[in-house]
């Protein structure tokens, strides 16, 4: 068994060897062209499969059965580390709270708003159904004990995918080096560090991210291999693979974006190549193009999509008053949502009670509330807020009169296109005014206030109906009228800006009056909620929104969300200059001496070591680039490397700089965390830039003491590596009793520095 | 040898069309500096750092490095102006004393000058002298600009120091190799460069792009194999040193200059750190001067939250309870409450206790305070001690209030000892040091560290800022930290006594001073990191509104007529510039696609040149407008200004470039030639057209203003009549 075994694996690993040593053999075109020496042809040749791979089969199987061996102890580790203590500690953890209660809303087909793309909360959901969780817990806090709930499902599932990211970084830096040494620097760097084992142990988003864009970087670095036999089934399946992984990472978290520019910029790089390749017709090179519009773009896009079909067909129910963020027709199609099958006045009428939304997307319910605005906003005499405001709330509410008191009928009148009406907030009595004084935030526009009392107000409080579209004395339907209200005093026209207001206001959305009268969905509304007794209530079919309107709604929602999370002034936040230096971690669980303690924190000499051969690597990339642009005449062997360094190594330095730069543009909150996956790409920069320092070693020393040198350096740091890991897998696999800052602690004198907090 | 040869014969060469364009460019800034004689937009702003320079007062601003302030000091110096002015609003005339045209002298002879410099430029990038007669013009009748320069403002100077350090690197690069005084050329663009990011922040983009293309040309040099290793490393040293080493030393030069022309206190005191403050002339020097250095058991002091924000403050106590219920129902301890204040106060007083003695005095000699003693602190007017526990705070309910203790008798135990921790020690039991030691309060019996939370209390609290102590350390934060800033050794142990003391102020001289680089790096970080309240602005625009023109800027309108100046550009060579820039792209994509496939439309030079006037106008304009699309600040259509003359570089030398190598047939060529005629004489006409807003003069009716709103989105103003 176990020898046919050898041999199935033998003739495989020949039959792979022969395929990537068929590169090396030159090309009849090539062997044409110039009587270069083979040294400097093998160097300009782009492929990276022909870097030293140039030794005889049976010295290349024999390489490659230690590979397959290393590869199975890396799996073994990698799993083993990631899975130890999975169901530890049995209660709700630091973000569990929100991503496993999304995970519920799935199995209860329960309708949410998040600022995640949906895929990575569905396939949390999927792994809990799976294992038997029913959706039953309500994930309210972090502490809250799991009780008799399934939840192991979940988190091993986040952690099993967490394991394949040292697989992955291991096959990456294996092919971009060709090096198994470089790749198992990486792999120990990633196994062995308490922050990649912390992150990946938990019902969280990050692991099945960070999974996706390691799976879209390795799909890419294989379909880089296969560049000398296009359109060939392995080709097209890395292609595909390429294609599905990116569509994954940006369906987790937006921050998948970031290797999707990678892959771009690689793809992009390819074609010019291609484009340069003057064997190739013009018809290739538009069939290289048109294969890579199809897998890189059409089928991650169809993939993308189909993610949120999924997420709309399952989520159908309303959820409450956060259903206000979305429009009156994308509320319609929600189970339980008060515009379900809704059936109210069809006309709007005075006397009614309203409630009026803005039609920009996630636009919000023209508000009003006790509060008036601050000294110095707007007009002198301070008057009441009037604002824009997401939820639904019994504060959206407003009585449409005419301008003097109505005149009581037994039908009451309908509102028709040019009338002047008044708007009475109903819970204040305060009337909808505007009047010539800047608003708070739009300084062009003028301030919107609440005035009067019990409806008295001036005529300041007079505004026109106009309905998009619609001539005089037409009626103003209910949910389908476009509306809009021109103040009649000053000509301007009530406006949401979109803006968020300062504490004042309640954070809520600034709403002024615009003296540009463009017609934008900024000033205009429609009528959503209308109550009036005196009229019979008639059912309203609303139109149902079409899957592309449903897909735009969500994502401008989404992003509203996103870049609404800003900083609060109060709150100590993460800088990205922190994050390099591990400088300071993330409670995971627990505070004080008695409660179980997990500390998302980087093992901090894995990630000192990334950090020293970040530099190393520019010194090293500076030098060998110059002395090539200088001319000077280099060794066979140092061509070679320095052909990894600014080929495998340049991919991964740009992964790491897409995945950690934009943050520092970023105005939203940032936590530690948000540096893992551009830490995945420092790690396989560092298990490349080690190794190939280590192997010219010689240039320091003769022949048998560099081997030597070499071999103890990678002794050295792996065994600085394991050490380290022993020393802090307790901030992983939990610790109780006191703080690390008393003697009996166990992990005393390790607080290295001041602002690490366990 | 040449000997000197007789008759003595000097051959001057000088170009004529430079002379005219020079000529015409400062006849266009230069002529009726001094209208209007009021204030004009956003010289309300730059005029009160005018006033705080002329009165050697010290003052921080985060809107710019400060050598374009004492650019304008300087012009205001010169014309003798003494600082007292009110600049409070726009439009505010200025009095007859002043000399208006001095203060704005300076930057329109920056922006007068930017238009030969345009030509030379051109010039330097190998285009035709036509070529550089078109951009010079483009840059001549271009009305933001004028507008931008004639008052007293920024930009034109920033502008002026680009084109300088782009031109003279040029002139480097393009003169002979064994030529030495080109070294001279590349000094003067590591000096304007130094000069441009000091005007303003924004100057670091072009600079920037200038050290992207040396490198440039320095990987080429490196590549070549014809220069010994010698030579190539001096000429990449003196490339380091003029253009690197040079501008940063000069950089921090103007600071110095600053720093030692400021040399008073000011409004801005309060900013800064109490060593920088002690440093100044009056102000909390006066105050200061000859405390005793170290804290002593028995020490009379002040405590200065050293968090920046909301405003600094100090550690302050008074005779009012917290209420019993707040608002919301919590309920409080009722005992004396501790605020942060943001004004002197006799109420800011605390003297330093052992705990184990009752004396309130200084020892004879002193026993100093140390990193890690215990102490309690008396409140040196109601006697009342620094107190801790664990009752929630006021407005943050996860902390710990901290009161002054007042024994209710109702089983409270009075929990008031703190240990000291030095922040930033040197040594382990270091000596507690007035102004000098950032310290913290540990509260002995919970651990937890005395804290301003910064939030405002509610009308019970004065409105004065909640302090509290919070169990999580979490990590270094300024609102942790506390200086002793006024201090003296406490003398009487009767009360009465001792609050006539505190009433008393501080004085005794000795003399403390800090190094020009402290205080230099904490000016700049002071300016990169104040956040004034941003807030939109009547005339802010958006980055994408530039483009197009969409806004523009009302800068001055006559107190009584109709007279008015705005910052309007000129539309037609917008245009032009867009559609170059549309153009070059389009243009350079198509090139280098078919260069990839083996067709060379264009002999290597002619290529060359066209990749760095790409290269240089086109990068030029993408490094002066992308940053800002990023930007979270107030922006205003004058920003857009740098990008916009290197887009009025781009355009001439593109149209050479589709003359010479695209047109090929007489007739087209022809074409092109009447084209451009009529595209400039339209730019005259409209620039004309605009002369009335760009001069504020003559006064225009109220329909001819409506016909210059060439679009809706302009605010032009009426005055009712």
């Amino acid at each position: 068994m176990e020898k046919e075994e050898c041999i199935s694996q033998w003739h495989k690993t020949r039959d792979s060897s022969t395929v990537r040593n068929r590169k090396v053999f030159p090309s009849p075109a090539q062997t044409h062209q110039s009587p270069i020496t083979p040294e400097s042809k093998i160097k300009r040749d782009d492929t990276p499969c022909s870097n030293g791979s140039s030794g005889d089969f049976s010295a290349r199987a024999s390489v490659d059965t230690p590979n397959q061996l290393l590869l199975i102890v890396v799996t073994g580790l990698s799993f083993a580390t990631r899975l130890y203590k999975i169901t530890e500690p049995p209660h709700v953890c630091w973000d569990e709270t929100h991503f496993g209660k999304m995970g519920s809303y799935y199995i209860n087909r329960t309708f949410f708003f998040d600022v995640h793309p949906p895929l990575g909360k569905m396939l949390i959901a999927l792994a809990g159904y799976m294992t038997g969780y029913d959706g039953s817990f309500p994930f309210v806090k972090p502490g809250d004990k799991y009780e008799h709930h399934n939840y192991w499902g979940m988190r091993g599932f986040c952690a099993m995918l967490g394991s394949f990211l040292p697989i992955f970084a291991y096959l990456i830096v294996q092919e971009l080096s060709r090096s198994h040494t470089a790749a198992l620097i990486t792999a120990a760097l990633l196994i062995f560090d308490t922050g990649c084992i912390t992150i990946s142990q938990y019902i969280l988003l990050d692991p099945i991210l960070m999974f996706f864009i390691m799976a879209a970087v390795l799909s890419m670095v294989k379909f880089n291999q296969q560049s000398s036999r296009p359109f060939t089934a392995p080709w097209w399946l890395w292609l595909v693979l390429c294609g599905a992984a990116l569509a994954g990472a940006v369906g987790v978290k937006f921050v998948g974006l970031f290797v999707i520019f990678l892959v771009g910029l690689n793809t992009a790089g390819d074609l010019w190549r291609i484009l340069g390749d003057l064997s190739l017709s013009l018809v290739d090179v538009a069939k290289h193009f048109l294969a890579r519009v199809v897998g890189l773009i059409l089928l991650p896009l169809f993939l993308y999509v189909l993610v949120f079909a999924v997420h709309f067909a399952l989520l159908n129910k309303s959820s409450g008053p956060g259903d206000g963020f979305f429009s009156s027709t994308f509320q319609s199609r929600l189970i339980g949502n008060n515009l379900y099958n809704v059936s109210m006045p069809e006309y709007l009428a005075y006397g009614s009670t309203i409630t009026v939304k803005n039609l920009r997307i996630a636009g919000g319910y023209l508000h009003s509330h006790w509060h008036l605005y601050p000294e110095g906003v707007g007009a002198k005499q301070q008057q009441q807020q009037v604002t824009a405001y997401l939820h639904k709330d019994y504060n959206n509410m407003w009585l449409v009169h005419k301008p003097d008191n109505d005149t009581q009928s037994e039908t009451p009148d309908l509102v028709r296109h040019g009338d002047i009406i008044r708007l009475e907030h109903k819970e204040t009595t305060r009337n909808l005014h505007s009047h010539l004084h800047q608003a708070p935030l739009t300084k062009k526009h003028f301030q919107v206030t609440g005035y009067g009392i019990n409806g008295t107000g001036d005529a300041n409080d007079l505004w026109q109906v106009e309905v998009c579209g619609g001539r005089r004395g037409d009626l103003v339907k209910v949910l389908r009228s476009k509306v809009r209200f021109l103040h009649k005093a000053t000509g301007c026209v009530l406006y949401s800006s979109g803006k968020t207001l300062p504490k004042w206001g309640w954070e809520q959305v600034e709403v002024t009056c615009s003296p540009y009268l463009k017609e934008t969905p900024s000033s205009q509304w429609n009528i959503e909620d209308h109550i009036n007794p005196r009229l019979p209530n008639i059912s309203l079919s609303l139109l149902k929104p079409n899957f592309l309107e449903i897909l735009l709604e969500s994502h401008i929602v989404m992003i509203r969300g996103n870049s609404g999370l800003k900083p609060k002034d109060n709150e100590m936040n993460s800088k990205p200059w922190h994050w390099p230096i591990n400088y300071q971690g993330l409670r995971f669980s627990g505070v004080n001496e008695t409660e179980y303690r997990v500390y998302l924190l980087g093992n901090p000499v894995v990630w000192w070591i990334n950090l020293a051969s970040l530099g190393l690597y520019l010194i090293m990339v500076a030098v060998s680039s110059i002395a090539i642009q200088r001319g000077i005449s280099l060794q066979q062997k140092r061509l070679e490397h320095s052909d990894i360094l600014t080929g495998g190594g340049g991919l991964l330095l740009l992964g790491w700089l897409l995945h950690y730069a934009p943050f520092y543009v970023m105005g939203r909150v940032l936590y530690y965390h948000h540096y893992f996956p551009a830490m995945l790409f420092s790690s396989m920069l560092t298990g490349v830039t080690l190794d190939t320092l280590l192997r010219n070693a010689d240039l320091l020393l003769c022949q048998p003491y560099s081997d030597w040198l070499q071999r103890g350096g990678q002794m050295v740091l792996l065994f600085t590596v394991l050490y380290s890991f022993y020393l802090f897998h307790p901030l992983s696999y939990g610790m109780t009793g006191p703080l690390a800052h008393e003697p009996e602690s166990a992990m005393a004198g390790l607080k290295w520095m001041d602002s690490w907090e366990f | 040898p040449a000997m000197l040869q007789l008759p003595l014969v000097v051959t001057a060469r000088l170009d004529l069309v430079l002379v005219l364009v020079t000529l015409l460019s400062l006849w266009t800034r230069l002529s009726g500096l001094g209208y209007p004689g009021a204030v004009v937009f956003d010289e309300v702003y730059y005029g009160q750092f005018l006033s705080l320079y002329m009165k050697r007062t010290f003052f921080i601003d985060d809107s710019g490095p400060p050598l374009g302030h004492a650019l304008l000091a300087l012009g205001a110096y010169l014309g003798g102006f003494d600082g007292n002015f009110v600049w409070n609003r726009i439009g505010a005339a200025y009095p007859c004393s002043l000399s208006v045209w001095s203060l704005r002298l300076l930057p329109a002879l920056g922006g007068a000058l930017c238009v030969p410099l345009g030509y030379l430029l051109i010039l330097e990038l190998r285009c035709s002298h036509l070529s550089a007669l078109g951009a010079a013009l483009l840059l001549l009748l271009e009305n933001s600009l004028i507008v931008q320069s004639r008052f007293m403002l920024l930009e034109s100077l920033l502008i002026f120091f680009v084109l300088l350090a782009f031109f003279s690197y040029l002139r480097f690069h393009n003169a002979p190799g064994r030529c030495w005084s080109r070294y001279g050329w590349l000094l003067l663009s590591g000096v304007s460069c130094a000069a441009a990011v000091g005007v303003k922040y924004t100057g670091l983009f072009s600079y920037l792009l200038l050290l992207g293309v040396a490198s440039l040309h320095s990987w080429k040099l490196i590549g070549d194999q014809a220069q010994s290793h010698m030579s190539v490393c001096v000429q990449c040293g003196w490339k380091v040193l003029c253009l690197l080493v040079v501008p940063v030393l000069l950089y921090v030069f103007w600071f110095y200059v600053h720093l030692s022309i400021l040399q008073r206190s000011g409004p801005h005191d309060q900013l800064m750190s109490s060593a920088f403050q002690a440093s100044l002339q009056g102000g909390l020097s006066r105050v200061t001067r000859g405390q005793p250095l170290q804290v002593a058991f028995g020490s009379q002091v002040t405590l200065r939250s050293s968090a920046p924000r909301p405003v600094p403050c100090w550690l302050h106590s008074h005779k009012a309870n917290y209420p019993i219920r707040y608002e919301n129902g919590r309920g409080s301890s009722h005992q004396q409450q501790v605020t942060c204040y943001a004004f002197k106060d006799v109420n800011n007083w605390w003297i330093i206790k052992d705990p184990a003695r009752q004396e309130l005095v200084v020892d004879s000699p002193p026993r100093l305070v140390r990193h890690g003693d215990i102490i309690q602190l008396v409140h040196g007017m109601t006697s009342r001690l620094l107190n801790s526990h664990d009752v929630a705070a006021p407005m943050s309910p996860h902390a710990q209030e901290v009161s002054g203790y007042i024994d209710f008798n109702v089983s409270m135990a009075t929990q008031n000892l703190w240990r000291l921790e030095i922040y930033n020690r040197e040594a382990e039991s270091e000596e507690w040091k007035t102004i000098v030691s950032e310290v913290r309060l540990v509260h002995v019996n919970t651990s937890a560290v005395l804290k301003l939370s910064g939030l405002p209390l509610p009308d019970w609290g004065f409105r004065q800022m909640e302090v509290v102590a919070e169990k999580l350390l979490k990590a270094h934060s300024g609102s942790l930290g506390w200086t002793v800033e006024e201090h003296r050794y406490g003398t009487s142990q009767e009360q009465k006594e001792r609050e006539a003391e505190l009433h008393s102020p501080t004085h005794i001289d000795i003399d403390r001073k800090i190094s020009f680089w402290s205080k230099f790096t904490e000016l700049q970080w002071k300016m990169l990191t104040v956040k004034q309240e941003e807030s939109e602005h009547k005339y802010s625009s958006a980055p994408l509104e530039w483009i197009a023109m969409e806004t523009n800027i009302a800068y001055w309108l006559h107190p009584s007529t109709n007279a008015q100046i705005h910052l309007i550009g000129n539309p037609v060579s917008w245009g032009v510039a867009n559609l170059s820039l549309l153009a070059y792209q389009l243009l350079a994509a198509l090139y280098l696609l078919r260069r990839r496939r083996g067709f060379r439309d264009l002999p290597d030079g002619a290529w060359q040149r066209f990749a760095s006037v790409g290269l240089l106008c086109g990068g030029g304009w993408a490094v002066n407008f992308l940053p800002f699309l990023l930007m979270e600040r107030t922006l205003f259509l004058y920003h857009y200004l740098p990008a916009l003359c290197y887009l009025y570089l781009l355009s001439p030398a593109l149209l050479e470039h589709i003359h010479t190598h695209l047109l090929s047939s007489r007739t087209s060529r022809h074409m092109l030639a009447v084209c451009t005629a009529a595209v400039l004489l339209s730019i005259f006409l409209s620039y004309w057209t605009f002369c009335p807003l760009t001069y504020g003069n003559p006064e225009l009716t109220a329909n001819q203003l409506q016909a210059l709103k060439w679009r809706d989105s302009w605010d032009i103003l009426y005055r009712r009549r």
